[in-house]
């Protein structure tokens, strides 16, 4: 084992030159997507990163993978330089973009994963092993022989987490891997995922818009705002960082009018059901209620990193 | 029928947005029309007159041709229907209170106005510039010729319509996708003036509707034709037209119907 | 460690034969639509023959080149450009690719992105564009006035593999302007197939001026043109030196090496700007 980091960024950047208005004027401006990054992955590691719409976290995917050249800074991948040795970084990691596939579109799923074997020098005897583990842990036998095209989300995404997997990868680079998957579906991925990073210690990093990949997949979470880092750290930290009230929920008997409650703010109603936020302890208030209108029902939520996030986000830079 | 304007109006936009892909088709259809141009005034250098065109014609046929290219789609591209047909997204444009061909004829008009006014005409011009092309000084021929053009614009847009809806009974399409962009470019005169071809090929190929979209508007152009001539190439392709789209009407009630009882 | 992975990259050319064999097999689950598109493209090659013929046969002659020795020259023209397209003409489809995102998938595999691209989606109905061009070239071959000394004999084979590296080189760089303009394609269309027009009749035909353009410029003059000149031993009529006919591999070369750059360059660009 080398204890060498699996990612080292350091002050990385990048910036994008737009050209826009009719040919002979042109004016250029530059766009900065990533403005100073800094962090450190270890090998084995399953770390989130989080971050708005246009944060940058897209582009900083495409330099890890060595796509895009950054513009400043340092990164090393499994100890290389991705845009210089993107060839030989390429052999060593796996990446499966949620948005488009890396399948052949037109080929059936199991000559997909052929070629793959090929591109990646995969041994013939591996590769059977592998793929047998591979077509079990992700149920693909029922849509092996069917056109990459006609598999729904789910059995494509799967596909392509054992076309990034055959290899055996030190590094799993996933953008939006469970995007627009049902319940079912995400959850097989998360738990082969976790399966993955706890039998072959793959390090895993991920973007992703679904907080609960978040909570059950990863240990740390990595947050990028503006093209800056906004936090590194655990999950509870995060929670620390903008503390988020909790929620109670009241179903009265009947409709009534929005509740005016001590250390309580109404959010909304729906019917016989209203949303609170908590400003103080909850027990006043609930008491508070019951005087007034028989209750049906309540619940007290607390806060989820969404709400977390929410907050970060709308905060003014 | 302000419907249809909008759609209209929505079309010409739409390609106005392409403007590099405009810029480019316009100088791809300038650089074949030099070639083309070429071969013929070598041909013509050997044999002065051929079946009543000279050079003059031959290198005007050429232009006019590159000119009527985009307008008429007779190279394709095909209609965005036959994309929406294949991806099923045609179920939500049947829900729409229009005429399924009304609104993609609309449409397709306003591709071919943008496609003359900014791939045609400046196609032409630059042949007129380059080439000593044989401009009619006749208001009669342009307006001739201006008819005949409309005309050929509806045939292509019939023909590409009753492609598009053959995606309703076949599974594969691009094999008669590329048959049909195939005989435009041969039967039209596109490839070579018919009046170069043997007989009876040519009179065979003058019978079919694709000589109605390029041979037949240059000649208009070109003031080949007798007025007791011009009015009846004009009413072929008027014949030609209303053929085609009736046909397109039949076949969208056809299919209008397979689609409800298929549900989509 | 027999198990694991080997960690060079694959070659280059056996990756491109595993990629244009799996979609050989690919397409051949569709045999009848195969054969049909196959036959397309067979006939628009015999509909542009038949318009070669149909102009000589009007002007016997052009440029003193007889119907037979115009089909010696359509016919080296089709086999350059028909192996052109057959290897690399998926090149066109590089601003398709960069918009769909799929140019991106192909630079995180450990293999050439070139070769990946130039055999996406590779469909053997392109030998319909190949095959008559090659029955119309070993026509002429066979039929035109040909003094058939073992030097010239021997010679054939280069020329050919020169003419299809030209079309290979010219189709790439044309994809190629695709980095820089996303829309270019149709830009590109006018070198390629417009190279490929020009190329399908005697040069001379265009007039001095065009002649050298293609002979200097963009050597297509080497695709179809001098081949031929040699071939036929004839002088040539624009007045340019015979020596001439013997550098089409060496521009062959020229014109691949500039592709080579014009590819790294592109490539160079797309990681720069990510446009």
């Amino acid at each position: 084992m080398t204890t060498e980091p699996a990612i080292r960024a350091h002050a990385l950047g990048r910036d994008f030159t737009l050209s826009t208005g009719p040919l002979l004027r042109r004016t250029r401006t530059t766009a900065t997507a990533v403005r100073d990054v800094t962090f450190t992955i270890a090998p084995g590691e399953t770390v989130a990163y989080l971050g708005p719409n246009g944060a940058g976290k897209s582009t900083t995917m495409k330099m890890l993978t060595g796509i895009l050249a950054p513009t400043r800074g340092h990164l090393t991948v499994l100890g290389l330089p991705p845009s210089r040795r993107r060839t030989a970084l390429a052999a060593r990691i796996g990446v499966v973009f949620g948005q488009r596939t890396t399948l052949w579109w037109d080929l059936p799923l199991r000559d997909s994963l052929a070629l793959t074997r090929h591109l990646y020098r995969v041994p013939a005897r591996t590769h059977t092993a592998r793929l047998d583990h591979l077509t079990h842990a992700l149920d693909l036998a029922p849509f092996l022989h069917t056109p990459v095209r006609q598999l729904s989300l789910g059995q494509r995404m799967r596909g392509d987490l054992a076309a990034a997997l055959l290899h055996d990868p030190d590094l799993l680079i996933l953008d939006e891997p469970t995007i627009g998957l049902d319940i079912v579906s995400k959850t097989a991925i998360r738990e082969f995922l976790l399966d993955l990073n706890t039998r072959r210690n793959t390090t895993i990093l991920l973007t992703t818009h679904d907080l609960s990949d978040v909570e059950r997949l990863c240990r740390r979470v990595i947050l990028i705002d503006h093209g800056t880092l906004a936090y590194d750290g655990d999950l509870d930290g995060l929670h620390a960082l903008a503390p988020a009230p909790r929620t109670l929920v009241v179903d009265l008997q009947h409709p009534a009018d929005p509740l005016d409650l001590p250390g309580a703010r109404h959010l909304r109603t729906q019917g016989p059901r209203q949303w609170l936020e908590l400003t103080g302890p909850p027990a006043p208030a609930i008491a508070e209620a019951a005087a007034r209108h028989p209750i049906a029902d309540l619940a007290l939520h607390e806060p989820g990193i969404e709400d977390v996030l929410a907050r970060l986000y709308r905060r003014p830079t | 029928m302000r419907l249809y304007r909008a759609v209209f109006a929505n079309g010409l936009r739409r390609h106005a947005t392409y403007r590099a892909a405009t810029a480019a088709g316009l100088l791809t259809n300038t650089v074949f029309g030099l070639i083309n141009a070429g071969v013929l005034l070598a041909l013509f250098d050997a044999r002065p007159h051929i079946n009543g065109y000279d050079a003059a014609d031959a290198i005007t046929h050429v232009f006019i041709t590159q000119a009527l290219l985009a307008p008429t789609a007779i190279m394709g591209p095909p209609l965005e229907l036959g994309e929406r047909i294949r991806t099923g997204d045609i179920a939500t444009d049947l829900m729409r209170p229009a005429h399924p061909l009304a609104w993609w004829l609309a449409d397709d008009l306003g591709r071919a106005a943008f496609q003359t006014a900014f791939r045609g005409a400046p196609t032409f011009t630059a042949g007129a510039l380059l080439l000593p092309l044989d401009l009619p000084a006749d208001p009669a021929r342009w307006a001739a010729f201006t008819t005949a053009a409309a005309l050929a614009v509806l045939i292509g847009f019939a023909l590409r319509y009753l492609f598009a809806l053959a995606g309703f009974w076949l599974l594969d399409t691009r094999g008669l996708a590329s048959l049909l962009f195939l005989a435009g470019p041969a039967f039209s005169g596109v490839l070579l003036p018919l009046v170069l071809f043997p007989e009876p090929l040519a009179t065979t190929m003058r019978a079919l509707p694709w000589a109605s979209m390029i041979q037949f508007p240059v000649e208009a152009f070109l003031g080949k034709h007798t007025p007791p001539e011009l009015a009846a190439g004009l009413a072929r392709q008027a014949a030609w037209a209303a053929a085609l789209l009736a046909l397109g009407a039949l076949a969208t009630t056809r299919a209008t119907r397979k689609a409800v009882v298929q549900g989509g | 460690m027999a198990d694991t992975p080997d960690r060079r990259p694959a070659p280059p050319a056996r990756t491109y034969l595993r990629l244009i064999w799996t979609w050989s097999r690919a397409m051949a689950q569709y045999p009848l639509s195969l054969a049909f598109l196959g036959l397309a493209q067979s006939l628009s090659v015999t509909i542009e023959l038949i318009a070669v013929l149909t102009v000589f046969g009007h002007a016997r002659t052009l440029a003193g080149f007889t119907a037979t020795e115009a089909l010696l020259v359509y016919g080296l023209a089709g086999t350059a450009f028909g192996t052109a397209d057959l290897l690399i003409g998926q090149v066109e489809r590089l601003g398709a690719h960069i918009r769909s995102g799929a140019f991106d998938t192909m630079l995180i595999r450990p293999v050439s992105p070139l070769v990946q691209l130039a055999a996406d989606e590779f469909s053997p109905r392109r030998l319909g564009k190949l095959l008559p061009a090659l029955a119309c070239l070993a026509y002429a071959l066979a039929t035109a006035d040909i003094d058939w000394t073992p030097a010239r004999a021997l010679t054939l084979p280069l020329l050919i593999a020169s003419g299809a590296a030209i079309c290979c080189a010219t189709w790439l760089i044309g994809a190629c302007l695709q980095f820089f303009i996303a829309e270019a394609r149709e830009a590109a269309n006018s070198i390629t197939y417009g190279g490929k027009a020009l190329t399908e009749y005697p040069l001379a035909v265009f007039g001095t001026d065009t002649a050298r353009w293609a002979t200097f410029a963009l050597p297509l003059a080497f695709v179809s043109w001098q081949p031929a000149l040699h071939l036929l031993d004839r002088p040539d009529p624009t007045g340019l030196p015979e020596q001439l006919r013997h550098a089409a591999p060496a521009a062959a070369l020229l014109l691949t090496a500039l592709a080579a750059l014009a590819w790294r360059t592109g490539l160079r660009h797309y990681r720069s700007t990510g446009s």
